[in-house]
């Protein structure tokens, strides 16, 4: 800051104040921005690591076991989580993969695309609780079907379809048009060059795109609340009124007395939940590594 | 294999934009013919309409006839993709696969069209990769990514991936602009090597190299900006350079214009 | 090799036709959900409405089990409004300030880690943020919850709530954790466009650091950080289960102005009543609430959209 020359010297008190006021400022936004993370990560890891490291936390559920009782496990919810994930993305990536070939292969700059891209842009702003009540008007209300894994994962679909759509538009557009050239000056028909070029150039940035979709709905709790009922059973069918998951698994055990064995379980299914997110999350981020590193 | 083009009375437009206007031209077989003149005279968008490569341009069309041995590429019925078959080209810039291997890059064209037979892709991608003077420095790395090479090497991949397919015609859209010298002369000589199975027809902006690899020179300028550009004169390399017969032409070529 | 003929017609373009129809029908089914969403929650809505016997915008009522159908939303539009606006008014500033950070003051490789860390924020479900707020921020800031009725509970924002720490405020702080990533997001994206040449003339005149940022970089990404904002407030708006795990249900009926009091907002009073959707009339009440969320956050989302698409023209 300060110089020895007399004519360098640095500004007068007051600015010099007021910029180091902002420094400070700004560095402690940073602080009061990632305090919660770690206060959020470290008292899970605390208050649920006794729960997961008991082997029965992976290998049994909760039947026969009250929050009375020490014992049992979270394997219910964790293959519910994961099932009703699967299950939302096998619907919901093939439609965003095409929807956003739609977007930049066949209508880009088009008045389609535009009004396309609007209605995804307000499809990922719908609270997952509008979307939940949606799937049951038109399943539970309208067609008369009960309420089931697979009502929670067509809900979970309007929530992954906005992402994975949008971020696969994103990998799309990074191709460059010479590749598309190419393959047309080959004599290959669009289609091929789509499948067979386009998307192998931009898979890993696509399968980044669709994991993170993935870590987020697997994340979500209120369409399941609304959608399937909780169980303390392992249920495996998709078409089952009743699974566990790990999100309800914490809402339903969220009132249990701290001096009870239910407790615990629920930080540890907590903790469970931040495994799988994050473990997503950290996979993402080497895909998305990997592709590049291809690229050089 | 090796066949004639014919350009009849060509008209290309962009949208409303009239780009070229009134080309015809013939192209015999096994020669090399070079497409001159300045930048914006159409040369490159006549290139594009003999293999229909313009209507990837949402909007370019083309009035006029193109026929490959007499048979009209734009006549009813012709599929484009068909039309690309028999026509490569080979681009500004090296233009690889990024997800493939060198092999897969050469193989691409005719693995993509569904030929599923090993012996035939290895003799093929072996054949092409020698046809474009690069099998001696990647045999030994066919697996490596295709853009792992250098420029001038990524551009002899792709005249390889060009012929893989047998095409009649090879097309080439200024091949050396992006490449070093050294680069340049290695594309240079195998385009003198191609003429000898291929119809060349080869976009460029530098005179020396027209003279140095055409059999025939084709000179297209515009009178001005927003005007069509034409075809000025068409004739053998040697004539057009020590002798055209046009002002303009010789004007073009000892760098008094433009 | 050669053939004698050009078969320029043999290539069948079956697979290009129905290729096309499928990214066409993948469109179409974005935007039917879309139309259908609206349609469907209107459709079941409106029987309902019809038979509410109180204003369905002014009451704060919501009696729905028994034979007549009293429900208004006063209540719950303000609790949802209440809760944002705090959330927004707290995040905001510290989202920009670290975009600030990142941006303008660290070196790239700090900055990238300080948002790769803010970024991992938004990976973290909503449960865990609400299980977090009721088990552990709640009571954290209960002292000081007392302490600031103590002294401001003259003013009626600060007066008498509700017993537990599960009041507006912890939701508030809760909802302004979550949404912080968001706006900071994008926020630093504005804030790294910044044309350098405008950075490069406010130092060249003298200026200071901060003086440099308020006249180059806060003014290119003010619209940014707008859109970023309305965004985050659209998120904040539909949040569902961390508000209603953290917001204690109040039985009294009207409107306690106070940030301790408990309550609950569109999307909370929905999922809390979620195992009681049994005739359509009763549901139909709940769907209307849920409708009323989804032209909110439309509404939101929508604004959020023009101002980002004036930035860009």
């Amino acid at each position: 800051m300060s110089t020895t020359t007399g004519t360098l010297t640095s500004p007068r008190g007051g600015r010099r104040a007021v910029d180091l006021v902002v420094r400070v400022l700004v560095y402690v936004s940073a602080l009061i921005a990632i305090a919660p993370l770690v206060w959020i990560l470290v008292s899970i890891v605390a208050e649920g690591l006794p729960a997961i490291l008991s082997a029965s936390w992976w290998t049994q559920d909760l039947a026969g076991t009250t929050d009375r009782r020490a014992g049992g496990g979270a394997l219910h919810a964790i293959i519910g989580t994961l099932e009703i994930g699967l299950v939302t993305a096998v619907v919901a990536v093939p439609v965003a993969v095409m929807g956003a070939i739609f977007l930049i292969e066949y209508a880009r700059g088009t008045r389609w695309a535009r009004l396309v891209s609007f209605t995804v842009d307000i499809l990922s702003g719908i609270p997952s609780i509008v979307a939940a009540l949606f799937v049951y008007t038109l399943l539970i209300t309208l067609l008369g079907l009960g309420r089931s894994a697979v009502a929670a994962s067509l809900a979970l679909v309007l929530l992954m379809l906005p992402t994975v759509l949008r971020s696969t538009e994103e990998m799309l557009k990074l191709v460059p048009d010479s590749l598309r050239e190419a393959a047309y000056a080959l004599g290959l028909p669009k289609w091929k060059t789509v499948v067979q070029v386009v998307i192998p150039t931009a898979f890993s940035g696509i399968a980044t795109g669709v994991i993170l979709g993935l870590a987020r709905v697997m994340g979500e709790t209120a369409p399941l609340l609304i959608l399937v009922a909780y169980a303390r059973n392992l249920y495996l069918s998709p078409t089952t009124s009743n699974m566990g998951t790990l999100p309800t698994m914490i809402n339903s055990g969220r009132n249990v007395a701290e001096t009870l064995p239910g407790y615990s379980r629920v930080w540890g299914a907590a903790l469970t939940l931040i495994l799988l997110v994050m473990g997503l999350n950290l996979l993402a981020r080497g895909v998305a590594r990997a592709g590049r590193l291809k690229d050089r | 294999m090796a066949k004639r083009i014919e350009v009849e009375d060509l008209d290309v437009y962009y949208g409303s934009f009239q780009a070229v206007a009134g080309v015809s031209l013939v192209v015999e077989p096994r020669t090399v013919t070079a497409f001159i003149g300045p930048s914006g005279c159409g040369k490159s968008t006549v290139l594009r309409t003999l293999n229909r490569m313009h209507e990837v341009i949402p909007g370019a069309y083309a009035k006029g006839r193109v026929s490959l041995d007499g048979v009209d590429l734009y006549g009813p019925g012709v599929d484009p993709v068909a039309v690309r078959r028999l026509v490569g080209m080979v681009f500004q810039r090296p233009n690889p696969f990024p997800s493939m291997s060198i092999y897969d890059n050469v193989a691409a064209g005719l693995k993509l069209n569904g030929t599923r037979n090993k012996q035939e892709l290895d003799e093929t991608v072996e054949r092409s990769l020698r046809g474009a003077n690069l099998w001696n420095e990647v045999k030994d790395r066919l697996n490596r990514a295709g853009t792992s090479l250098s420029g001038g090497q990524q551009q002899r991949l792709c005249i390889a991936r060009a012929i893989a397919v047998r095409p009649d015609v090879i097309l080439m859209d200024e091949p050396c602009s992006a490449l070093d010298p050294i680069s340049t002369l290695a594309i240079e000589d195998l385009i003198g090597e191609l003429k000898e199975q291929y119809t060349v027809v080869i976009v460029t902006h530098n005179m020396q190299q027209a003279s140095r690899v055409s059999d025939r020179t084709a000179f297209f300028n515009l009178e001005a900006q927003g005007l069509p550009g034409r075809l000025i004169e068409i004739n053998d390399t040697e004539t057009i350079f020590s002798n055209p017969s046009l002002k303009a032409t010789e004007d073009y070529i000892t760098g008094r214009f433009g | 090799m050669s053939t004698s003929n050009l078969h320029f017609a043999t290539i069948k373009h079956g697979g290009d036709r129905s290729f096309r129809a499928g990214a066409i029908a993948a469109a179409v089914v974005v935007v039917l959900l879309v139309l259908f969403v609206g349609v469907f929650l209107a459709v079941l809505a409106i029987p309902s409405l019809r038979r509410d016997t109180v204003s369905f915008l002014t009451s704060t009522q919501w009696n729905v089990g028994t034979g007549t159908l009293q429900f208004g939303i006063a209540g719950l539009l303000w609790t949802t409004a209440i809760t944002s606006v705090v959330a927004m008014i707290l995040a905001v500033p510290v989202a920009v300030g670290t975009a600030l950070l990142v941006t303008q003051y660290v070196p790239p490789r700090v900055g990238s880690t300080i948002g790769f860390l803010i970024d991992l924020l938004a990976a973290v479900p909503s449960i865990i943020f609400g299980l977090w707020g009721l088990k552990l921020l709640g009571p954290f800031l209960g002292p000081f919850y007392d302490w600031l009725q103590r002294v401001l509970g003259w003013i009626p924002l600060f007066g008498k709530g509700v017993e537990s720490t599960g009041n507006v405020l912890t939701a508030s702080i809760v909802l302004a954790i979550m949404v912080l990533p968001i706006v900071s997001a994008m926020s630093r994206n504005v804030f790294a466009h910044t044309p350098r040449d405008h950075i490069e003339a406010a130092l060249a005149l003298g200026a200071t650091r901060w003086e440099m940022i308020r006249t180059a970089v806060i003014p290119y990404g003010r619209s940014g950080v707008i859109a970023a904002s309305m965004l985050g407030l659209g998120r904040a708006l539909g949040e569902t289960i961390a508000v209603m795990i953290i917001l204690s249900q109040t039985t009294t009926e009207g409107i306690n102005v106070s940030l301790f009091a408990g309550g609950e907002t569109f999307a909370s009073k929905i999922a809390n009543n979620a195992q009681e959707f049994d005739s359509p009339a009763k549901t139909g009440a709940y769907i209307a609430a849920g409708l009323v969320l989804f032209v909110v956050t439309f509404a939101v989302n929508a604004v959020a959209r023009v101002v980002a698409e004036r930035r860009v023209s």
